[in-house]
């Protein structure tokens, strides 16, 4: 796997040019740390964006002062994040608060182990890999409830324990909503599931109405699972200043940041291989390598788009409304979608 | 290269499970579970039991641990000082350790008989898990899924309001 990556990406050549021989391990290092590099880049383009939407949004610039058009606005956040004092609060538990973070960003990371960015271009094609996706991402929650606890704050502590009650139960109808696209597929092979959708226009989406709503609903359980607008009870500036991270400065705070915006990505990834066809183009057809990452970032892209326009445009949830959207709404529709999908793939 | 692995693992899950049952904080106990139980989860991945280890990242630390880092954090308030675990009953503990330890070994030894060679190839083993549920060990499985059933009603009747208390 990792040749295709580097032949890929070109740079393959360039280490076996530096007299790197074949089969050691800086090809599989060096392919293993292209995720990281991606979700730098990602996460400081999608700031910028970020606050370029909000502006368009609102009616008002955004950044235009550093560089052109303010392009180097998040670069220039960045140098002052790192060079920033790393403050540990006094009364914090110093091992958990040194943790968490860490411990968050390695929740974020582990799951672009399984991410399909292409055909054969997948870091890890599991037999579970959906699965394993959905899993994985509890080492976020557990993550958070040591960010909170360890600040010793009580806005850190209700932010993470709002974030993980808000996770663990949109978990639910988000697994039940993949659930019904696998009952489909039949696989829970990312790439398997992906080369299912072959020849269909935009994947699974249009292909039965029980998946278009499993599809809605994976949407929406996705932005409570990433905290965002307008499920961003945990950081709810308002009521509790910055939820979990509110004691964090400098590269910690850099890196709940960088997990934050990866996690963005990944939802965003995970809609568009289950239900949108992945690296497929949105005709079906399977492009090359290269062109697959280019459309699996392109799809993916667009929802994390779509994240944030709904941040700018919604209003806050309620805590009890929270719940009840998700308990008593969008998990009987999502049984509702998967019992409709089987009885369609029996006696249909 | 797998030996390697393997014995980074054993001293994650072995180290970490110390921590669980040493640590004076219960916190500190809650979350070096949380290593143990990954550990776990990749010894498991090594033996080619890729769904096994899955479950348990999603059972154990998605649904465990978090049920018991939330029953610390709601049943005490923010002060670390009333989260002291200490030792009791030294002499009975440890007694009833050595003989389950004792009967453990023994059966390993008597009965056990150890694999020489890692297992195949990574196969696909989630049909075959799913085909087994819902054939020969359904009556289990729906046993399981009825005491489930059971603890959610137990669990919302407990949880709900009750409403004419409210109105009074």
């Amino acid at each position: 796997m990792h040749d295709l990556v580097l032949k890929t990406l070109g740079i393959g050549d360039l280490l076996a040019w530096l007299g790197v021989p074949d089969g050691s391990l800086v090809y599989p290092v060096v392919a293993s740390v292209f995720p990281l590099v991606f979700l730098i880049i990602f996460a400081l383009l999608a700031v910028y964006a970020e606050r370029k939407v909000s502006a368009l949004i609102q009616n008002r610039l955004g950044p235009m002062e550093t560089g052109p058009w303010g392009l180097f606005q998040t670069t220039a956040d960045i140098l002052k994040l790192i060079q920033k004092e790393d403050i540990t609060p006094k009364a914090a538990d110093k091992i958990l608060f040194f943790v968490a973070p860490v411990l968050v960003f390695t929740g974020t990371y582990a799951s672009l182990a399984a991410f399909p960015w292409s055909s054969g271009f997948v870091g890890a094609d599991l037999n579970v890999g959906i699965f394993y996706l959905l899993a994985i991402s509890s080492l976020v929650v557990a993550g958070l409830l040591m960010a909170g606890w360890g600040s010793n704050n009580k806005w850190s502590l209700y932010g993470a324990v709002r974030s993980t009650a808000q996770i663990v139960s949109y978990e639910i109808p988000a697994g039940l909503a993949v659930l019904t696209a696998i009952v489909t597929t039949g696989t829970l092979s990312m790439n398997g599931i992906i080369r299912h959708q072959e020849g269909m226009w935009f994947g699974l989406l249009f292909q039965s109405p029980f998946l278009f709503v499993a599809f809605i609903i994976y949407l929406i359980a996705s932005l409570a699972e990433v905290n965002r607008t307008p499920f961003d009870l945990p950081e709810a500036e308002s009521e509790l200043v910055g939820g979990y991270h509110t004691e964090y400065s400098g590269m910690k705070f850099a890196m709940f940041f960088l997990a934050e915006y990866g996690n963005m990505f990944i939802v965003s990834g995970i809609a568009v291989a289950v239900f949108m066809g992945g690296w497929l183009t949105p005709w079906g057809t399977e492009p090359s390598v290269l062109m697959g990452v280019v459309w699996m970032i392109l799809k993916s892209l667009f929802f994390v788009f779509f994240q944030m326009w709904l941040r700018w445009t919604l209003p806050r949830f309620r805590v009890d409304q929270l719940m009840y959207l998700c308990w008593k709404v969008l998990i009987p529709i999502a049984f509702a979608c998967l019992i409709g999908q089987a009885a369609v793939e029996v006696y249909l | 290269m797998e030996v390697a692995i393997f014995w980074l693992l054993a001293v994650i899950i072995i180290a970490s499970a110390a921590a669980t049952v040493f640590s004076k904080n219960i916190i500190y106990s809650a979350f070096s579970l949380l290593f143990s139980f990954l550990g776990v989860a990749g010894i498991y991945a090594m033996l080619s039991a890729d769904f096994l280890a899955v479950t348990q990242i999603m059972v154990y630390v998605g649904g465990i641990l978090t049920l018991i880092l939330f029953g610390v954090m709601l049943t005490n308030r923010i002060t670390m000082m009333s989260l002291k675990t200490d030792v009791f009953n030294f002499i009975p503990g440890l007694t009833i350790a050595a003989v389950m330890l004792a009967g453990l070994l023994y059966v390993i030894w008597v009965t056990g008989t150890w694999a020489s060679d890692s297992p195949a190839a990574w196969d696909t083993t989630v049909e075959t898990i799913g085909t087994l549920t819902i054939t020969r060990f359904l009556l289990p499985f729906e046993v399981v899924a009825i005491l489930l059933l059971i603890a959610v009603v137990g669990a919302s009747f407990i949880a709900r309001k009750d409403k004419q208390k409210i109105q009074s």
